[in-house]
């Protein structure tokens, strides 16, 4: 199969044309001494039909969550999409477009991520937002690059509260650049107000915390702004369950100087976890600072004076910039922006607002339910948003043999990323999961325990 | 000329899209579950709009985008081939789409095989020892690469190697990169005959810095479209001087199967699988930009990489030199799928007729656009070339940016423009080998019809262009009064 539409007899006139004899006169420039003058080691062509048996074969491997029950969160979050959604955001002006570079003929996609960073602003109650980042973990990476400032060397202090991979990640940076990061403890599943007071000092120049944070607990960030504010250091706030901000007070109430985080969740699909949606939130005086593509409206040139879009404030960015640019990023998500902007125009104020308290509501439900039967303990006590802690009676191993045999898929088993919270499991449960199947996830711990 | 109003100003209070599930557990005060300080005071003020009104705004505005299934897009350096409708296809079926990325390893054996042939097929056309799937897009491949290339420094005692070797037409990215490593990056003079590097500034460069000299960033052919015949030399010099060889991707699509950057010579390269590998840029992304590397670096490999058993597949966690994670979870799936569909697709002798026909196609467009235009460099091209308006600008005033919107009125995409940066007025066109004859002999035609009005009617393609949704809009505007978003009460101009 091949999408080339030049045939044999099109390609042999082009080369008279260029008056050469053959493709292989075109490859002149290649010198023989890097040239591979064999076939590529690969599997033969496949016709659309028999590649198609290929894939659904390799995909029907996979447990689905369209056919299984999950109660996973952990950092990616079950919520459900409207048909709406994928049916205008694959609309395919939208999908095979470059980036808005001629914004003549790019007024669409300009113009849903003008109102992708609106509502970004309308979520978090901030001043501005950018076009996006590639996930959440590099959105906490370049709100802490932003902070840190050019050639800086401050440190970055970060709760333990924020998603494990997310802290990997952020070392692996702070090693190449030159920072260091410094991790606070959790107590009772919150952020240490005592240990954080102390970790924060003079040459802090990032304080991130996670709200809710990994284990779905609630931080009282109106305590922790004035610590992270006492000195001169920008207080990030990282959210990776957006669902959370129908209810919740949001960054901009609680004073955070920037918001980032994951919003894939909110009308794409998870995909085994990418293309994921880091988005970046932050006060005005920012504005110049911040990494990513900005969109920004305009009027014509000349005398009609109409509305438009463009991309703006470029000289922040490495295509001019080059090497003092304020990040190194090019091309990264703008289609799962659309996709989110969507989502959130078809929820509107109030079906917002109802998605925020169905996740917390259930998920108390549950949490009531699960607690209830003997063996399975909370393992914190603090406030929760969707997601909480608990420890099984029996070895997680065990238990997921019998969600196996349930069709369920259970909590996170934390003592992959904790290896003190043996047999601790972290349940998800957003409006996707009806009662029905939380009593299911109750019925099979039941009889584990029996 | 007209303007589509923005979601804020649709709809009215009470509407919305109405696909929320029912609440069928018992309730309690959210006060009794959040304390009150942690409570949203007001409600979100997203739209409020009905699922009609939500369908007809989204249309209307994919309707004011121009993408590769409109028309012609010859982009330098961004290949903007088809997207194949199998592909899109084969990314949403429930088996890959509706994944979670921590489902136990046996619920998910089909996606962490896919990963693990990706990975092969990607090391075999790279001619590299492993690759991973991890980075999020070229220059996250790029930053990734080159902290690698730090890590294996700091591992043979020399950490101090500070200096990346950058030459004059590369990408934006790849200084941007350098500094986010930790970097500093010194720019290679390009020959002005052949367009390679300057062999004779490199050998400077490399004799005044021998000691410092941690990596050269290249891509090949680079961004004027040309083979850098000497690179096995470029290898040779920069090894022996102690340093590492980066290979920039982007225009990977003009080497499938004709040579591979690992028998060039270099350590670590990135691919841009939404260029060479077809997946859709989507206005902006989501990419997705492997890297291969070459044995001495696999141990430095982020992780976890996928590997075979007895038992089936599995994720195998790296070991302690690993440099670490560079994104949360394991890359962008959905992107790799499309990847891995359109490579067995082709097969390996179709991957080679595709840059075989892209080459055909640049050097073809070359040739017919040669009389009207000033081209930069007239040899042989590869993938794409650098035709400029250095005349027309003589002649009459008429710039390439001018050019460039003169062409958005006869139904093609602009190429990029003003890059790479050492050629005036450079317009640097793409085709890619999807592209058939006739619409390159049209391209050529509208090129001709604005060579000619830049002759005659000059006014024309100045105010270019007249048939788009906006006209020329005021970009100092923009930058100096921005205006980022939406609030209560503001309204467009009509």
């Amino acid at each position: 199969m091949s999408y080339i539409p030049n045939t044999r007899e099109d390609q042999e006139a082009m080369l008279a044309r260029l008056e050469l004899p053959s493709l292989e006169a075109l490859l002149s420039p290649v010198p023989e001494n890097v040239r591979l003058r064999r076939p590529l080691n690969l599997p033969p062509a496949l016709s659309e039909p028999d590649l198609k048996r290929v894939l659904y074969a390799t995909a029907a491997k996979n447990k689905n969550l369209d056919t299984t029950i999950s109660f996973l969160g952990a950092g990616t979050y079950d919520h459900a999409i409207p048909s709406v959604v994928p049916h205008l955001q694959r609309r395919s002006e939208f999908v095979t477009s470059y980036t808005p570079y001629q914004p003549e003929v790019s007024q669409g996609m300009l113009q849903a991520i003008y109102e992708f960073q609106t509502m970004v602003c309308q979520i978090t109650d901030l001043d501005i937002a950018n076009a996006s980042l590639y996930d959440g973990s590099t959105a906490v990476i370049e709100a802490v690059l932003l902070a840190v400032g050019p050639g800086g060397r401050g440190e970055v202090v970060v709760s333990q509260g924020v998603d494990p991979q997310y802290r990997r990640v952020l070392h692996t940076y702070a090693h190449a650049r030159g920072f260091q990061v410094k991790e606070v403890p959790l107590r009772d599943g919150l952020t240490s107000i005592e240990d954080l007071n102390e970790a924060v000092s003079a040459a802090t120049s990032a304080v991130v915390i996670q709200q809710p944070n990994f284990f779905g607990s609630i931080e009282n960030m109106s305590a922790i702004e004035p610590i992270a504010h006492k000195g001169k250091a920008v207080f990030i706030a990282t959210i990776t369950e957006p669902a959370s901000l129908g209810v919740l007070a949001s960054p901009g109430e609680y004073g955070a100087d920037i918001a980032v985080g994951e919003l894939m969740s909110f009308g794409n699909t998870m995909s085994f976890g990418g293309p994921a949606l880091g988005f970046m939130a932050s006060k005005l005086k920012y504005m110049r600072l911040l990494p990513g593509r900005l969109v920004g409206q305009t009027v014509e040139e000349g005398g009609e004076k109409q509305t438009g879009y463009v991309l703006t404030l470029q000289t922040r960015e490495q295509h001019i910039r080059r090497e003092r640019a304020t990040s190194n990023i090019c091309t990264n998500q703008s289609l799962l922006a659309v996709g989110a902007a969507i989502y959130m125009a078809a929820l509107g104020k109030q079906g917002f607002y109802e998605l925020g308290e169905l996740c917390l509501q259930k998920a108390h439900y549950a949490y009531r339910q699960i607690t209830a039967l003997p063996g399975f303990e909370p393992v914190f006590h603090a406030p929760f948003y969707d997601e909480f802690v608990i420890k099984s009676p029996v070895s997680t191993q065990k238990l997921q043999q019998h969600f196996a045999q349930a069709d369920i898929i259970g909590g996170y088993d934390l003592s992959l990323d904790y290896p003190d919270m043996k047999d601790c499991l972290l349940f998800c449960v957003t409006e996707t999961r009806s009662k029905e199947e939380i009593d299911r996830l109750v019925a099979v711990l039941k009889e584990v325990q029996a | 000329m007209s303007v589509e109003k923005l979601i804020f100003e649709k709809g009215a209070p009470g509407r919305r899209v109405d696909t929320m599930p029912a609440m069928d557990v018992p309730t309690e005060a959210l006060d009794s579950m959040v304390p009150s300080n942690m409570l949203r005071k007001e409600p979100a003020p997203l739209p409020e709009v009905s699922e009609i009104e939500v369908v007809r705004h989204y249309t209307h505005l994919s309707q004011r985008n121009f993408g590769v299934d409109t028309g012609f897009y010859p982009l330098g350096s961004c290949t903007m081939k088809y997207n194949p409708k199998l592909n899109e296809d084969m990314a949403v079926l429930p088996g890959f789409a509706h994944i979670h990325p921590l489902q136990p390893e046996s619920t998910v054996q089909g996606v962490i095989q896919l990963f693990y042939e990706l990975e092969q097929y990607l090391a075999e056309i790279s001619g590299m020892t492993r690759v991973t799937l991890q980075p999020s897009a070229g220059a996250h491949g790029e930053l990734t690469g080159l902290m690698l290339i730090k890590a294996y420094h700091e591992s043979q005692g020399q950490g101090h190697r500070n200096l990346v070797l950058i030459p004059d037409n590369a990408h934006g990215t790849n200084p941007a990169s350098a500094t986010l490593a930790g970097y500093k990056s010194i720019e290679v003079k390009s020959d002005p005959q052949t367009g390679g590097i300057d062999m004779e500034h490199l050998k400077a460069l490399l004799e005044s810095n021998a000691a410092s000299i941690a990596a050269i960033m290249m891509t090949n052919p680079n961004t004027l479209g040309l083979f850098d015949s000497n690179v096995a030399e470029i290898a040779t010099m920069v090894h022996e001087a102690g340093g590492q060889l980066y290979y920039d991707g982007a225009n990977a699509n003009a080497v499938l199967g004709i040579t591979r950057p690992g028998d060039m010579g270099f350590d670590v390269v990135h691919f841009n699988l939404h260029k060479t590998c077809s997946t859709p840029h989507g206005g902006g992304g989501p990419g997705a930009g492997p890297i291969g590397v070459k044995e001495h670096l696999v141990d430095l490999l982020p992780g976890p990489l996928p590997a075979k058993g007895e038992q089936g597949y599995y994720w195998q966690d790296p070991g302690p030199q690993s440099i670490g994670k560079v994104r949360a979870n394991k890359g962008n799936f959905g992107v790799l799928v499309r990847a891995y569909t359109y490579i067995r697709t082709y097969g390996p002798d179709g991957l080679l007729h595709v840059a075989q026909s892209a080459i055909l196609n640049a050097n073809y467009l070359k040739h017919e656009l040669s009389s009207d235009y000033d081209i930069a460099y007239p040899q042989i091209c590869q993938h794409e070339f650098i035709a400029t308006a250095e005349r027309q600008k003589e002649e009459s005033g008429v710039t390439a940016l001018d050019v460039a919107k003169r062409l958005l009125d006869f139904g093609v995409y602009a190429p990029t423009i003003y890059f790479p940066l050492i050629v005036h007025e450079a317009m640097m066109v793409e085709p890619t080998e999807t592209e058939t004859r006739e619409t390159l002999d049209y391209f050529a035609s509208v090129m001709r019809q604005i060579a000619e009005e830049s002759r005659t009617n000059p006014e024309i393609v100045k105010t270019a262009p007249h048939t788009t949704p906006v006209g020329r809009l005021d970009q100092a505007l923009a930058a100096r009064k921005p205006n980022l978003r939406w609030m209560p009460g503001q309204e467009q101009t009509h």
